[in-house]
């Protein structure tokens, strides 16, 4: 079995002035689930449509299996992509669109009805798609890639609309195609999704490659665990002596805006003694984690296209106050008693909540 | 690579499984016999008050064709919701992702299509001229009459060229409303408006449907057929050259641009 390597070099998309995608090299190897982050316009999707030969590059090469995926022999035994979901015609019953894109290389009808199973359609397989949910139509789509057991897989942010079931259906499958030795690339703009199935990244941002590297390696430079240490309201002056003894211990200690301190370095039991010693007393001493996600966001907040502002309501005038004469202005709002049954924590994965247990 | 008889296979299958095929070419063949029969019934009985001209010259054939006026309307509907579906839905991306080479896509989409519109064609041309000539009583000719076999195969023929070109042009706008917005107008109104203005005449007898429809006819100079300097096999030559034309503007609109 050939190992089927993704490969681009230099790979270029230019659409007039705005340049998509920008001299990007990577390699997607067999037997992990590579993960493909950026933000919404980052260039995900169009670098995926010049992997399965959709879009041509402006400049440089993109092959599968060493080979420009236009000229790959029989491509749908070779490469399997979910890019579109909704790229599927509403009319056509989902076992028939399925059909029709078995024929196209020799995949005997009998897939159909495997695929259907796999991905938990065949309740539905002779309705119409016109009619699916998104996460029915994300099903129908990678029913569609892995309709010819394809090497290379190549998935366009499939958790989309899918339920928490759904979405940790994905992961387990594409752990599970990865782990047979296929090549995997998933495109997401969730860092916290990636986290937990993929096993190497490529981060882009404006069409750039980010970052290339392992999950773990991206983990390990990114995510610096912190404690966040207040010093007492009327000891607010010795913040800097503690910061003193802090980066005398090694540790480093960095002044957050409100007054408190983020110190890296040195554990926590550590800096109490150290504050004990100096005579400082403490109104929080906490853990913190940087997460996946916020190492995600501080690389890629300068090349964020599509950011929100607040809504400042610039060309509104407030409603006039006549309507509501001053002796009836309403007095603070009465909460309404909450019984506090029905709330709960969510059950973990693959565990029923317990009032859901079934009887025998 | 895929085989052309895999995707061929393919491509009947998507074209079966489509409800918008059936009315289409349910509608060619309603539209061409039912109003080619009433035009044949009401020629039958006002015959007397035709001018001489016209009585001479009467082509009983292309008169019971009458309907294809509309029908042929109804085949470029056909036509291009086949290829425009793809691009409205979205599947041109899923198709091309599975048949990367856009020649084998192309013609055989446009191949599967192509011989049922031949056959739907075909078979409303002969029900057409049966029903036709069963209504033009006196007036009527026989299938054995020189020309007239040729003109209703030729109807068939005609019919599968239109539904080929409005592939090629939808092949080309990439667009399902596009296409029908100009070709619809085109064969409707511009087209037989042009063929009656005396200049402009000239020019549009060389129009793809113009030139088709010659093959129709077995009296040449029939009053409601059109002009030309051409016989009937050239005019569906000049039909066919459109037709290439617009596949391979077609082919090269879909090799060059982003799917």
């Amino acid at each position: 079995m050939g190992l089927e390597m993704i490969e681009a070099a230099g790979l270029t998309k230019r659409y007039g002035a705005k340049t998509a995608v920008h001299d990007l090299t990577f390699e997607v190897r067999p037997g992990h689930v590579t993960g493909f982050l950026g933000p919404n316009g980052s260039g995900k999707s169009t670098t995926m449509r010049m992997i399965v030969g959709l879009d041509r590059p402006t400049s440089g090469t993109v092959t599968v299996g060493g080979r420009p995926f236009r000229q790959t022999p029989n491509a749908p035994r070779k490469v399997g992509a979910l890019l579109d979901a909704q790229a599927v015609h509403g009319g056509r019953s989902a076992r028939n669109h399925l059909l029709s894109l078995a024929q196209l290389s020799g995949i005997p009808a009998s897939r159909v009805e495997e695929v259907l199973d796999v991905v938990g359609l065949r309740d539905v397989a002779g309705k119409r798609s016109k009619g699916f949910s998104l996460g029915m139509g994300q099903r129908l789509g990678i029913a569609a890639a892995l309709l010819g057991d394809p090497q290379v897989l190549l998935f366009d942010e499939p958790v989309n609309g899918l339920d928490p079931e759904g979405i940790y259906w994905v992961r387990t499958l594409m752990k599970r195609l990865a782990a047979e030795g296929r090549t995997v690339l998933v495109s997401s703009h969730l860092m916290s999704e990636m986290a937990v199935t993929a096993d190497h990244l490529l981060v882009i941002g404006r069409g750039r490659l980010l970052a290339d590297m392992s999950v773990r390696e991206f983990i390990s430079r990114n995510s610096a665990d912190f404690a966040r240490v207040r010093v007492a309201d009327d000891a607010a002056g010795r913040t800097g002596e503690l910061a003193a003894a802090v980066a005398e211990a090694g540790g480093r200690a960095l002044k957050e805006p409100d007054g408190a301190l983020r110190v890296t370095g040195i554990d926590l039991p550590r800096i109490s003694d150290l504050a004990h010693k100096a005579d400082i007393r403490l109104w929080e001493l906490s853990p913190h984690h940087a997460s996946l996600e916020e190492a995600y966001m501080r690389l890629t907040q300068d090349v964020v296209d599509y950011r929100s502002t607040d809504d400042e309501l610039a060309g509104f005038t407030p409603p006039e106050d006549e309507a509501h004469p001053l002796d009836t202005a309403p007095g603070p709002p009465e909460v309404p008693e909450v019984p506090a049954q029905g709330w709960y924590a969510p059950p973990p994965p693959g565990q029923a909540p317990p009032q859901t247990r079934s009887r025998p | 690579m895929a085989s052309a008889a895999a995707v061929l296979q393919s491509e009947w299958t998507k074209i079966r499984t489509v409800s918008s095929t059936t009315w289409t070419l349910i509608s060619v063949f309603l539209a061409t016999v039912v109003i080619g029969g009433v035009i044949s019934a009401v020629s039958n009985s006002t015959f007397g008050d035709l001018s001489d001209v016209s009585q001479t010259t009467f082509d009983p054939t292309l008169t019971s064709f009458s309907g294809m006026v509309l029908g042929q309307l109804a085949m470029v509907v056909f036509g291009v919701l086949v290829v425009g579906s793809e691009y409205s839905s979205g599947m041109i991306r899923t198709s091309l992702a599975a048949v990367p080479r856009r020649a084998t896509f192309l013609f055989s989409k446009i191949g599967v299509a192509g011989l049922l519109a031949l056959v739907v064609g075909l078979i409303t041309g002969f029900v057409a001229f049966f029903i036709g000539q069963a209504l033009l009583g006196d007036h009527s000719t026989t299938i054995g009459e020189p020309g007239v076999l040729r003109a209703v195969i030729g109807s068939g023929l005609y019919m599968c060229l239109i539904a080929l070109f409005s592939m090629g042009i939808t092949v080309m706008l990439r667009s399902s409303m596009l296409s029908l917005g100009i070709l619809m107008p085109f064969f409707f109104l511009v087209s037989n408006i042009l063929a009656a203005v005396p200049k402009a005449k000239d020019v549009a007898h060389y129009f793809p449907d113009q030139a088709g429809q010659k093959l129709l006819q077995v009296v040449p100079d029939a009053a409601n057929g059109g002009g030309g300097s051409y016989g009937p096999w050239g005019g569906f030559g000049i039909m066919c050259a459109w037709v290439v034309a617009a596949l391979i503007g077609g082919y090269l609109v879909l090799r060059n641009r982003d799917a």
